[in-house]
């Protein structure tokens, strides 16, 4: 399967649909953690797009900067920039809606629930993904999926933004060559 | 050239000087700080980015707070520390500072932080260990203490985030001061435009103009509507011979008071490296103070040699960072 042959789908149209799929989950003692920098984006989206239940229920929001927890850090050591996780609340016993853009290995995920687990016990977490690109290698998986679209493991798919803010996916560069100082670098693998 | 503190992919193997770091590794390191800062405020203030690391804090020469600080630093990245004292050790049984460092690294040690009255041991050092071992300068000699410098410029980007808009000026004990230089390095790679020295001119070092930086003897005229006072220890124990009348003299002329400091602009910050005389370079009352940030410092000098250790462990293997 070649770049060409892929139909990519719509960020915004699954922005639409992953906040409806999201809405009934909201109560009070939910919070939405948005993973930098793609699903920290989609999590802003979301308290606009969700903002009549998140003031009815007073939900707070965070974003994680997972750099100091990945697995790979021996190897690849830290990005060139990092961005402070912001959690600005008591996450013991909340009920967490993790949001990454791009659900690839679950590595990325498995660095967020251990750093969340620094800052308290939560009474839950729910993983939601725009995309499902499958070729996990832990026993890990997204509840809340926007698409399933299966890609090769050379293939890089990313969750971009036009400067309007407007969401788009795009594939890009194989990993091994995309320089870290294009405008979105985090890998999901 | 050659730069001992880069590799050969331009990423940070030891941290020797500021002097010769390009400005953007200096950047990152402060933004790399910025998310090691929220750290501290959690249940659980550890990352586990340097868990199985063993870090070995080899102190030739005293400082209880700059061990301290990178004991800590090192612990909340998850690694082990040891600290030793070497004076009060090896060293006075006469065995060579590459032989203990050779021991360490036997024992597996992963990375140095050197503390030396000598200046250029750090550098000796990393010279000597094989390319996984890294190399932390904590102060060596006269020459330069980096991770203090860092922490200095890191606490003004706090408190005044646009450096390119700062008059900052160094008071007290240059010719003594691995800290100043350090700093004034920092301060000018970072494009901070004016940069003061105020001191007697047997505190100053020889040229020290040549460092890009205005010249003082009179605090009055000196600290005139600077955003950001560093004041600087008077460093007895390194004063042989009579470069100064007395302690009581030079706070009269050099000391820190409320009233000199109303010199300054009205919100500006007055920074300490530590431990401070009180009465003889700065008035307990600045110190204690509203525009004081020397606290503020000491918990920001941690963050800062977090992201130094983090950046020198990191990126081991081959390929690029993504």
């Amino acid at each position: 399967m070649s770049a060409a042959d892929i139909k990519l789908p719509n960020a915004e149209q699954l922005l639409n649909d992953l906040a409806q799929k999201i809405e009934p989950l909201l109560q009070a003692n939910t919070a939405l953690v948005g993973i930098q920098s793609g699903g920290a984006w989609l999590m802003h989206r979301l308290l606009v797009l969700l903002a009549d239940s998140i003031s009815t229920h007073a939900i707070e929001h965070g974003t994680l900067d997972v750099s100091f927890y990945r697995d790979d850090f021996a190897q690849r050591g830290l990005k060139s920039e990092t961005r402070p996780s912001q959690i600005p609340f008591d996450v013991d016993n909340k009920h967490i809606i993790l949001i990454d853009d791009v659900f690839y290995t679950g590595r990325t995920t498995r660095a967020a629930m251990n750093e969340l687990f620094d800052y308290g016990r939560p009474a839950s977490i729910t993983l939601a993904a725009l995309v499902n690109r499958g070729g996990r290698e832990l026993p890990i998986a997204p509840q809340i999926v926007g698409v399933d679209v299966p890609l090769d493991a050379e293939q890089n798919l990313q969750l971009l933004q036009h400067n309007n803010g407007t969401l788009y996916l795009a594939l890009q560069p194989s990993l091994s060559s995309t320089s870290s100082s294009t405008i979105k670098t985090d890998s999901h693998e | 050239m050659n730069n001992p503190q880069l590799d050969q992919d331009g990423r940070l193997r030891h941290l020797l000087s500021i002097e010769g770091l390009p400005k953007k590794i200096l950047n990152q390191i402060l933004d790399t700080a910025e998310s090691f800062v929220g750290v501290a405020e959690r249940e659980v203030k550890k990352v586990p980015l340097l868990r199985g690391k063993t870090v070995c804090n080899l102190f030739f020469e005293n400082s209880t707070r700059t061990r301290t600080t990178f004991e800590i630093a090192a612990k909340r990245l998850s690694a082990d520390v040891i600290s030793l004292n070497v004076n009060s050790s090896s060293q006075s049984k006469g065995e060579t500072i590459l032989d203990t460092v050779d021991n360490l690294i036997a024992m597996h040690a992963d990375m140095f932080v050197v503390r030396h009255s000598q200046s250029g041991a750090a550098h000796f050092i990393a010279k000597h260990v094989p390319p996984h071992i890294h190399v932390i300068n904590a102060g060596d000699g006269r020459h330069s203490h980096p991770t203090q410098g860092l922490l200095d410029v890191f606490t003004i980007r706090k408190y005044k985030p646009d450096l390119h808009n700062l008059r900052v000026a160094i008071v007290g004990d240059i010719l003594h001061s691995r800290v100043a230089r350090s700093e004034i390095h920092a301060l000018t790679s970072l494009g901070v435009p004016e940069v003061r020295v105020i001191a007697p001119k047997t505190l100053l070092p020889a040229q020290v103009e040549k460092l890009g930086v205005h010249v003082y003897h009179d605090m009055k005229v000196g600290l005139k509507d600077v955003d950001v006072v560093m004041m600087l220890r008077l460093q007895n124990e390194r004063m042989s011979g009579a470069m100064l009348p007395s302690a009581q003299e030079y706070f009269k002329t050099y000391g820190l008071t409320q009233e000199k400091l109303r010199l300054a602009k009205p919100d500006a910050i007055v920074l300490h490296p530590g431990p401070m005389n009180r009465g003889v370079e700065i008035d307990s009352s600045v110190a204690d103070g509203a525009q004081s940030v020397i606290l503020p410092q000491v918990t920001y000098g941690i963050a800062v040699r977090m992201a130094v250790m983090a950046m020198l462990a990191g990126g081991q293997g081959s390929g690029t960072q993504s």
